[in-house]
């Protein structure tokens, strides 16, 4: 029977499986942080419970660390950080602490590491954990329940999701991101469209992506509702495995290769949805309600609530245009910020600093505009410092961070004012997400730099152009 | 687990689509280290509105919370979970729920229960300002305050370990020889404490 990517990765995992029960499915790697762990150690200590394989788990700290340097004066994020470095101390866990030059987003280090790999199952307590999905992975978040459940057991039970593939047509315009494409697979199917499934993106625009690009889209999966998006593994996601510090060596790399080219969808195989999207029809895109399916080309105006039909759809427009703070029909150029933030486990890997440092290169931040740039790992920060992208950044105004989640989630003091709105690369532009009464605006790294400097949203394909 | 068969309870109206968890318990709560205490946090920021639907008299004890689709999507965070509960709510019914909060629901002994889009919409109009409402797990039945009783369905194993108040991770642990076989056969490709 023909079988998908996805049928492979599950069923080379299942532990045991009885009929109308969920499979038990074991679990090769678990990530770890800093907010949704102590609990769970918690419970094990108190139903006298061990970790069953420390040397399958690793933990970092990244959503409550500042990103200035210098000690953590939040007494409750200290001892968050406190608990987690105790915690990995007392069950033999490794760490890679603020510090430690290892350290950064979860779902930046794991791939940067070589840990995530393809075929393999990995959890995290975190939504975003769809982003490891990028290596032919299946990888989904879970609760605080769950990650004591994987560290008591190292597997969980699981009902056997469905299976969508999105299959991507055509090439990507210039000035057109994976950010963009994502955005608007979003819009098209939903923020709910995706519960219940696993999705698969191919066809030749996600082929012709880099895994940052890749990585981009896959943790964008839990925004339309799909626990885990993969894509399969291919020359791209070879190459940039070949030599990280966990891929394995010599002729163990040779055997790795075989396994992973087998990791894809049967030509035949059946899904139980199937979304087809031309990418040459996407411009970059805009949000402009308060969650990432409410989102626009930039082309494009403001919804009006009046040309809504349904009732509850017209009231949900009608709450997010009064949160946002934003008259019906305005153009999205017409939107103007006041802050800019590029970051977060969606975009803040090398590609994503490039992208925005090509705008910005010889360019000033609007005089009305805060705009800062946070690494997603320490790794990244020295690579990027190493091509001069610090001093891109900051000779133009932009502030130039520490590793972290930052901005994205407002766990650490880098949050938004009420009121203040912001063009922001991370994934997630509910209500107070970046700060209570602050505002989300999500685009592409690309298209926040461009906003940066303009003051207001601009079509970076014409700021950029006008210049070249 | 606290076993959960049936509840007779006044309910509340929640009429809004995809209830993210980050209204539900807003980020600058997830910073504790304790599993308990979060109710007061639940909506946080909407509760400062005086009209907002939990604040209403005929809310006052309701247990059971009656929602739009895709309740619970966004965040991994099962602090959303525990401050429902935490708050006193038992059971969430609603026609979708986000598919992590819904297994966090589960693991916490709240009831999710789904019921088809025009069902709902039925049992808000027949609660209105804090009707009762009976949910009876066993028999896989709702019952209105108009008196309709209308059937729902529910995953067999997720009922189950509702209805008995399970520990999943005590089920998992009685399964030891086939994880341990399953090891023995099929070794991780990584190994975290060698890097």
């Amino acid at each position: 029977m023909p079988k998908t990517l996805f049928d492979r990765v599950w069923e080379s995992h299942v532990v045991s499986e009885k009929a109308g029960g969920p499979a038990l499915l074991y679990v090769d790697l678990h990530l770890i942080h800093e907010v949704t762990s102590a609990q769970a150690f918690d419970g094990l200590r108190l139903a006298g419970r061990g970790v069953r394989r420390s040397d399958l788990s690793i933990a970092t700290m990244d959503h409550n660390v500042p990103t200035l340097p210098g000690r953590v004066t939040d007494p409750l994020a200290r001892a968050q950080l406190d608990a987690l470095r105790a915690n990995c101390a007392e069950f033999g866990i490794p760490l890679y602490a603020t510090g430690s030059g290892r350290e950064g987003i979860v779902h930046v280090i794991g791939p940067e590491l070589g840990l995530t790999q393809p075929g393999m199952t990995i959890v995290c307590g975190d939504s975003h954990t769809s982003t490891h999905g990028a290596f032919g992975a299946l990888a989904f978040g879970v609760g605080t329940s769950e990650v004591e459940h994987v560290l008591a057991t190292q597997c969980l039970p699981r009902p056997r999701p469905k299976t969508m593939r999105i299959r991507y047509s055509g090439e990507l315009p210039f000035g057109v991101t994976p950010k963009d494409v994502i955005l608007g697979t979003i819009g098209r199917i939903g923020i709910g469209g995706g519960v219940g499934y696993v999705l698969e993106y191919a066809g030749d625009a996600i082929g012709a992506l880099s895994m940052e690009g890749r990585m981009t889209i896959c943790n964008m999966s839990i925004e339309a509702g799909a626990r885990a998006g993969m894509v399969a593994p291919d020359d791209t996601t070879f190459a940039y495995l070949e030599s990280r510090p966990a891929s394995p060596k010599g002729a163990a790399w040779e055997a790795a290769l075989d396994r992973w080219r087998a990791l894809r969808s049967d030509e035949d195989a059946a899904f139980d949805r199937e979304v087809e999207i031309d990418v040459a029809e996407l411009e970059p895109q805009v949000t402009w309600g308060t969650n990432p399916g409410m989102v626009a080309p930039i082309g494009g105006a403001v919804p009006d609530p009046s040309d809504y039909d349904d009732p509850d759809e017209r009231a949900a427009i009608e709450r997010a245009l009064a949160y946002m703070g934003l008259e019906p029909n305005t153009l999205l150029r017409d939107v103007r910020i006041d802050r800019v933030f590029i970051g977060s486990c969606t975009n803040a890997r090398i590609e994503d600093l490039r992208e925005a440092a090509a705008v910005v290169e010889g360019q000033r931040v609007s005089s009305n505009v805060r705009a800062m740039v946070v690494p997603g790992s320490a790794t990244v920060k020295r690579q990027a410092e190493d091509e001069g992208l610090d001093r891109v950044f900051e000779q133009a105004g932009f502030e130039w961070r520490n590793a972290g989640c930052s901005m994205c989630l407002g766990m650490n003091p880098d949050i938004l004012a009420p009121g203040e709105r912001c063009a922001s690369t991370s994934n997630r532009n509910f209500e107070g997400r970046q700060g209570s009464g602050g505002r989300t605006h999500l685009v592409s790294p690309a298209m926040a730099a461009a906003a940066a400097i303009a003051g207001h949203f601009v079509d970076v394909r014409e700021s950029v152009g006008a210049r070249t | 687990m606290k076993a959960f068969r049936s509840l007779t309870a006044r309910a509340v109206v929640l009429d809004r689509p995809d209830v993210d968890t980050d209204q539900i318990v807003p980020k600058q709560f997830l910073k504790r280290i304790e599993r308990t205490g979060y109710g007061e946090f639940l909506f946080y920021d909407w509760r400062r509105d005086p009209e907002f639907e939990l604040n209403r008299p005929g809310s006052k004890g309701a247990r059971i919370l009656v929602t739009g689709p895709n309740f619970g999507c966004g965040s991994s965070r099962e602090h959303a979970a525990w401050a429902l509960s935490d708050y006193g709510f038992e059971v969430i019914i609603a026609p979708s729920f986000g598919d992590i909060f819904f297994s966090n629901a589960v693991q916490c002994g709240l009831v999710p229960v789904t019921l088809p889009a025009d069902e709902v919409k039925a049992l808000m109009t027949a609660v209105g300002e804090g009707g009762a409402v009976t949910v009876d797990l066993e028999a896989k039945t709702i019952s209105d305050p108009a008196g309709r009783v209308v059937p729902f369905e529910m995953d067999a194993f997720v009922r189950h370990s509702l209805l008995n108040g399970l520990d999943p991770i005590a089920q998992t642990m009685g399964r030891e020889v086939e994880i341990a076989a399953f090891e023995a056969r099929f070794p991780s490709p990584v190994e975290t404490t060698s890097l």
